[in-house]
């Protein structure tokens, strides 16, 4: 790395590096933001879970939105594998089943993005996640 | 100058800007109380470090109390230097002092000459609160031939590490460990003989304690005048004469030779000499090696080392011998007058009175503290006896006459006894800065141009600066000199030199500031300097009084090389009257 | 290039360090390679996360998973259950002392709930070994926007208008230091860090120089250019290796990118940093003793005037900041002076760090508002008093500030408040504590870190301070006379009065503040020879309670100096004068028989 010579170079540089603990700074004012949670057990892996995880986090932040991906254990809805939850601040958390990329897709386009629900809502009459984990 | 107006007890004063509380006290007459404050005027050096706290003085608006000594007085300051808050202040710091501090006074050889002593009358300690459960900081005691340090009576004035440091740049002493260990010592603690020490003793002169005191070798000398199969000679250097008398109550300034001379053979010494003498003897070795060196020097013999130094300050020669090993070469071989006079007394003398070297004992009386470890040096003993046997300072031989209830005040008047105790102008100089050089200068005039001196007085070598420098025309040629006191300002004339940027021919060196006459063993001056200014104006007096004031003329001197050595720097004089220097640097060992 | 989807934080700071988080690091990261997710988690070692009573701490980024006291062995289930699974691994996460339930992300820890960081931003969320990640979270754009934008005297006025007050422990307003040091005319003026970080229980400036080095280098490069100095000094003591690694290491990487140097930034702005190291003096946080510790002197303080902003190191103007003060210089370009004085109280603001320590159950490092209450921090953030023991008072300001009681903990703690109530803000020691703690022996444990630290220059603090130490000595001892009790006040009110550094100007704090709150204590343990919180063992009593003893000689065998007497099933007696107090008969007797009076 050669020297900064100004203060636009430094900038730039910052913008450049900014993705790298921009995770870090997300989880520190997570409060109000989108959560997503993609379920991670084994099954759900071999589902292919986690490229929808990496998926849904490089998307969200392409498309500039704000939003905390993590990952949780088996939800229990093991036949509708991946299976994702997102909570939109003031609303209950929605679950999502069968989130390959395409649904992904329509899940941050419609739902995220403008509130507009999708096909593929598993009911919660299930634990609660926060439950599931315990 | 811009100058601020106070209230001090509520009188109002106006100093200049920058004065000090405590000065600007000074000047309405109150003299608030000061323990570890020194003012060395004549130096250019106030010691204030602000660590005993006494002179503490309260300040209206001020949160807490503020030392006077280093605190500057500001417009509109309003100032008590006497409430009962500082009175408590005061006295609690007394006797918090005074805890930490040995009350053996009895015993103790700073008792009724002690400032903690004074000050401790002064605020009427009595008692020392919780004394039964008071630790005491305790360390070891350190014997050097010349200085005990009993650290126990520290009370961490630091003036001695001033003195050695600012003033004489030696560097030995500073304040090591912490909290209540705290002391002053040289590096790693280790004994004041492995350090880099020169035993000047202008630590001791300034302590306000019995923490400094010199090596006391007065009731070995008793037991010496007591025993009738000695023969006890003794010496006094010219310095002394200057001083003694103020601890007899005199002026400074007092000239008290012939009193001296009269005490001393009261006191039972079988032959009572001068030094002086032997002084006149070091100018025709000295002053002949100058002339030796320039004429070799001014016929182009590159091998010549000028400037030639003068040798004849114990302290300036443990400097050198320390911290400027490779100049061994160019101070004057000749040995200091005490140890040529030793060497003449123990063997020319003995002769004349056919004593045994075992059975004589040859004392001096010095101003120095140095010179009791010079005498002890092996290279002025034969067969392990010393030339001198041992030295006692100008303060010893006070307490001493003291001791043997005489009064110098009422002393008659006597002369010095021959053939060794006969000097001139010459070497009565010796004791102030300058001195040597100008007894030198007017022999050495007289015999490189062979005429005789229209006027022995050469105002121009005189002085009290640090640093001087002087030109004396000898007959066409111009002798540069340099002349330094203080082995700080010492040490900026060898720096010169040891660049090669020195002009001099030759250059006079005293350890101690004012030459002799502040010598580390005179009657304490407690900081006022203005005592040495008095001392050295009785030195040119008792020279402008002298009938003979060149060495050269000395008949006594004459007769010695007739009869004895020869000429100057004769193979005889070699043996007897010169010496060598090794580089001692190596000596400090670094133990606990 | 696809982002790490999983952050794992990782305490490395001293105290995790010594607890093996270096190895938890290389677990963490084995373990990741090899569930074949080098790409999908990241393993970052960070700075400290404050919460030092469960280190080592392992952090989960998104989600906030709180993992203490995590060792070696458990990188494995971490990295499987948790990294590849999403289950969160139950028994390492933090348990709330009230609910004793699991707390399931940090955010939902009453620890953090009330702390704002600032000084401590980048501590336990950055790695301080990689200057790329303190860029990222907007380093170094302070100093580019100083360099670019604003005149010095501009630069300062932002300080002044913070409020921002120098947080070494005096409060000196940081803006109005840094103009008398501009103000003064010299070709050479010089920027000082103090991180001679003394009090005992204080690590505030270790935690931020071993967490965040790069915002103190970029401070002090902001400060040498609105004083006009070219030179940085950093003086630190040898006691911190970590920290001197990780500022050398920042002071390379800033080398490098041409953040200090010549023409910082393409201005006409040159500043360099290098380190001094101090040999653990107290003292030589005093800033005329640490300047003289660094020209090679003995370290003990001279009188001020002159104050270093005008003559300094090696004669120079010079202006000396502490760590703490410096890590908020940034942040305060960055978000706005007046950002930074709506934090606070009128006349302190911002945050203040404070070391938690004694009788606290969350004992670490928290940086909190100024204006939170004793009360909130110690029973909030805190998490209470250990054991559910009652609280007795708090010291704050270290071995130079004062005891705080019960009706303290309301206040709002600010520099000013802390000094009306009778202690001091200091550099933020805060050490708690409960019944069982004796305030004779409190203030004797404080006296003796002052007596040790005493540099030794100025009478009172020397001797006064042992004297005092060795009075109460003789009261804990049970020799104590009803003057001592005066004597310890006039003893400590001249030692105030007269010594000649901040040091000695404040030792005798803790004794005179806790004769003032605790006075009946000291009258307990001189007028009826009784330490009421059983602490002075020389003032206990062990006795036998004869209707309780069957004389089953279990006391006896126990006494380890054959002090107890008394033949089999009859009632034993303790020899006073030769037993020695160590509490073994109490502890094994099952009757309650041995009493302690």
């Amino acid at each position: 790395m050669g020297k900064v010579k100004t203060l636009d170079d430094l900038r730039k540089m910052r913008e450049e590096l900014k993705s790298k603990t921009a995770l870090r700074d997300k989880s520190e004012h997570s409060e109000g933001m989108i959560q997503v949670k993609v379920a991670m057990a084994t099954c759900c892996i071999a589902s292919g879970s986690r490229e929808t995880m990496n998926y849904l986090a490089d998307e969200l932040d392409k498309r500039n939105i704000e939003a905390v991906v993590t990952q949780t254990g088996c939800m229990g809805y093991c036949y509708a594998e991946p299976t994702i939850e997102v909570t939109i601040p003031g609303k209950e958390p929605v679950i999502f089943g069968y989130v390959d990329e395409k649904k992904a897709d329509e899940i941050i386009e419609k739902y995220i993005r403008h509130g507009e629900l999708v096909e593929g809502i598993i009911p919660m009459n299930y634990k609660n996640i926060e439950d599931t984990t315990k | 100058m811009e100058t601020i107006k106070l209230t001090i007890d509520n009188q109002v004063v106006e100093v200049p800007k920058g004065t000090t509380i405590y000065k600007a006290a000074k000047q309405l007459e109150i003299d608030i109380p000061v323990l570890c404050y020194m003012d060395l005027k004549a130096l250019g050096i106030e010691h204030k470090p602000g660590g005993c706290r006494i002179c503490s003085v309260e300040v209206e608006g001020r949160r807490n109390l503020a030392p006077s000594c280093s605190t500057e007085a500001t417009e509109g300051m309003v100032v008590k230097t006497h409430s009962m808050r500082v009175m408590n202040a005061r006295k609690t710091v007394m006797e918090l002092i005074l805890s930490d501090h040995p009350k053996d006074c009895l015993v103790c050889a700073k008792s009724g000459n002690c400032d903690l002593q004074d000050l401790s009358v002064k605020l009427g300690i009595r008692d020392i609160p919780n004394q039964d459960i008071a630790e005491m900081s305790t360390y070891r005691k350190d014997f050097s031939p010349s200085i005990i340090r009993e650290l126990d009576k520290c009370i961490m004035c630091r003036r001695c590490e001033t003195m050695c440091n600012q003033v004489q740049s030696v560097g030995a002493l500073s304040a090591v460990n912490r909290g209540f260990q705290a002391v002053v010592a040289p590096a790693f603690e280790m004994d004041l003989e492995h350090s880099t020490c020169t035993y000047c003793g202008q630590c001791v002169a300034v302590c306000p304690t019995g923490a400094l005191t010199e090596h006391d070798h007065t009731n070995k000398l008793i037991e010496d005048l007591a025993n009738p199969a000695k023969t006890v000679v003794v010496q006094t250097a010219p310095a002394v004469r200057a001083a003694l008398g103020e601890e007899f109550g005199m002026e400074a300034g007092t000239l008290v030779t012939g009193q001296m001379v009269t005490a001393l053979r009261q006191l039972g010494f079988d032959y009572v000499f001068d030094t002086d003498w032997a002084a006149d003897l070091t100018i025709m070795e000295e002053g002949t090696e100058l002339l030796d060196r320039l004429t070799r020097h001014l016929n182009g013999d590159k091998d010549v080392k000028l400037p030639i130094l003068t040798s004849c300050c114990p302290g300036w020669v443990n400097f050198f011998e320390q911290q400027f090993t490779d100049l061994l070469d160019i101070p004057s071989s000749a040995r200091s007058p005490q140890q040529m006079f030793g060497a003449i007394a123990k063997t020319y003398f003995a002769d004349q009175i056919k004593k045994k070297r075992e059975d004589m004992v040859v004392v001096s009386i010095m101003p120095c503290l140095a010179k009791k470890y010079e005498c002890q040096r092996d290279e002025f003993k034969v067969d392990g006896n010393p030339d001198v046997d041992y030295s006692i300072s100008t303060r010893e031989l006070a307490a001493l006459i003291k001791r043997a209830n005489m009064d110098l005040k009422k002393m008659p008047q006597s002369d010095f006894d021959n053939p060794l105790g006969e000097s001139t102008g010459a070497g009565v100089i010796f004791g102030a800065t300058g001195g040597v050089i100008e007894a030198a200068v007017r022999t050495a005039y007289e015999v490189y141009t062979k005429k005789k001196l229209a006027k022995v007085d050469f105002e121009q070598i005189r002085g009290m600066e640090g640093i001087r420098s002087a030109e004396v025309d000898l007959d066409g040629f111009t002798l540069k000199i340099g002349i330094a006191h203080g082995l700080g300002n010492a040490r900026k004339l060898l720096e010169d030199v040891r660049a090669g940027k020195s002009e001099y021919h030759a250059i006079e060196i005293m350890a101690c500031p004012g030459g002799c006459i502040g010598g580390g063993g005179q009657p304490l001056h407690h900081g006022d300097l203005s005592v040495l200014k008095k001392r050295t104006e009785a030195i040119y007096r008792e020279d402008a009084g002298k009938p003979i004031r060149k060495s050269h003329e000395n008949p006594y001197i004459t007769k010695i090389y007739e009869e004895f050595l020869g000429k100057p720097m004769s193979e005889k004089a070699h043996h007897l009257l010169h010496t060598h220097y090794t580089d001692k640097s190596k000596k400090i060992i670094y133990l606990k | 290039m696809s982002e790490y989807k999983i952050h794992a934080l990782v305490c490395s700071g001293t105290g995790c360090r010594a607890s093996e988080s270096d190895m938890v690091v290389e677990n963490l990261k084995t373990e990741i390679a090899k569930q074949g997710l080098s790409d999908f988690a990241q393993v970052v070692k960070t700075g400290c996360f404050g919460f030092c009573e469960k280190g080592p701490i392992v952090k989960l980024i998104p989600d906030n998973t709180f993992y203490t006291q995590v060792k070696p062995a458990d990188a494995r289930e971490i990295v499987e259950e948790h990294i590849v699974k999403g289950r969160k691994v139950e028994r390492l996460l933090y348990t709330d002392p009230d609910s004793k339930e699991a707390v399931n992300d940090s955010k939902s820890m009453n620890f953090y709930k009330k702390q704002i960081r600032i000084a401590l931003r980048n501590c336990g969320v950055i790695n301080p070994e990689n200057i790329d990640e303190y860029i990222a979270r907007d380093g170094y754009e302070a100093l580019g926007k100083v360099l670019s934008e604003m005149t010095p005297e501009g630069a300062i006025k932002i300080i002044m208008d913070s409020g921002l007050r120098g947080r070494g422990g005096g409060g000196f307003p940081t803006g109005l230091k840094w103009e008398i040091t501009r103000k003064e005319v010299n070709e050479q003026k010089y920027v000082v860090c103090n991180a001679d970080e003394g009090d005992p229980g204080a690590f505030m400036d270790r935690s931020i120089l071993e967490g965040d080095p790069h915002t103190v280098l970029e401070a002090m490069a902001i400060n040498g250019y609105c004083t006009g100095a070219s030179k940085g000094l950093i003086y630190i003591r040898a006691e911190y290796p970590l920290a001197i690694e990780r500022l050398k290491i920042a002071i390379e990487q800033a080398r490098e990118y041409g953040l200090l140097g010549e023409r910082i930034l393409g201005s006409n702005f040159n500043f360099d940093v290098e380190l001094r190291y101090g040999a653990g003096a107290f003292v030589c946080g005093e800033e005329t003793a640490l300047i003289h510790s660094m020209e090679g002197l003995r370290g003990e303080p001279t009188l001020k005037p002159p104050f270093p902003s005008v003559e300094g190191y090696l004669k120079k103007p010079t202006n000396v900041n502490n760590v703490e003060t410096y890590a908020n210089i940034p942040v305060i370009f960055n978000k706005g002076a007046a950002w930074f004085a709506s934090i606070g109280t009128e006349k302190s603001k911002g945050t203040k760090v404070f070391a938690l320590a004694g009788k606290v159950n969350n004992v670490g490092l928290i940086e909190v508002p100024m204006g939170i209450t004793l009360r909130e921090v110690i029973f909030e953030i805190g998490g209470g008093i250990k054991d559910g023991k009652k609280f007795k008072a708090v010291q704050t300001g270290g071995p130079s500030g004062g005891c705080l009681v019960e009706k303290d903990l309301d206040t709002p703690i600010d520099y000013d408040n802390l000094i009306a109530a009778g202690s001091m803000m200091g550099s933020g020691g805060m050490i708690i504590m409960d019944e069982d703690d004796c305030m004779v022996d409190v203030a004797k444990f404080f006296l003796d870190f002052t007596v040790e630290e005493s540099c030794g220059k100025c009478a009172p603090c020397r001797v006064g301070n042992k004297r005092l130490y060795e009075l109460l000595n003789k009261i804990t001892d049970g020799k104590g006379e009803k003057a001592d009790i005066d004597r310890l006040i006039n003893l400590g009110s001249v030692i105030k009065d007269t010594s000649l550094c901040g040091l000695g100007q404040t030792s005798p704090n803790p004794v005179l503040s806790t004769i003032k709150n605790f006075r009946n204590e000291y009258d307990a343990h001189v007028l009826d020879k009784k330490c009421p919180a059983g602490v002075c063992k020389s003032l206990m009593v062990y006795e036998i309670v004869e209707e309780n003893c069957v004389g089953c000689t279990a006391c006896a065998r126990a006494c380890p100096v054959g002090a107890i007497s008394g033949e089999r099933k009859e009632v034993h007696k303790i020899d006073p004068t030769l037993c020695i107090k160590c509490g073994a008969c109490e502890e094994r007797c099952k009757f309650n028989a041995v009493i302690v009076k």
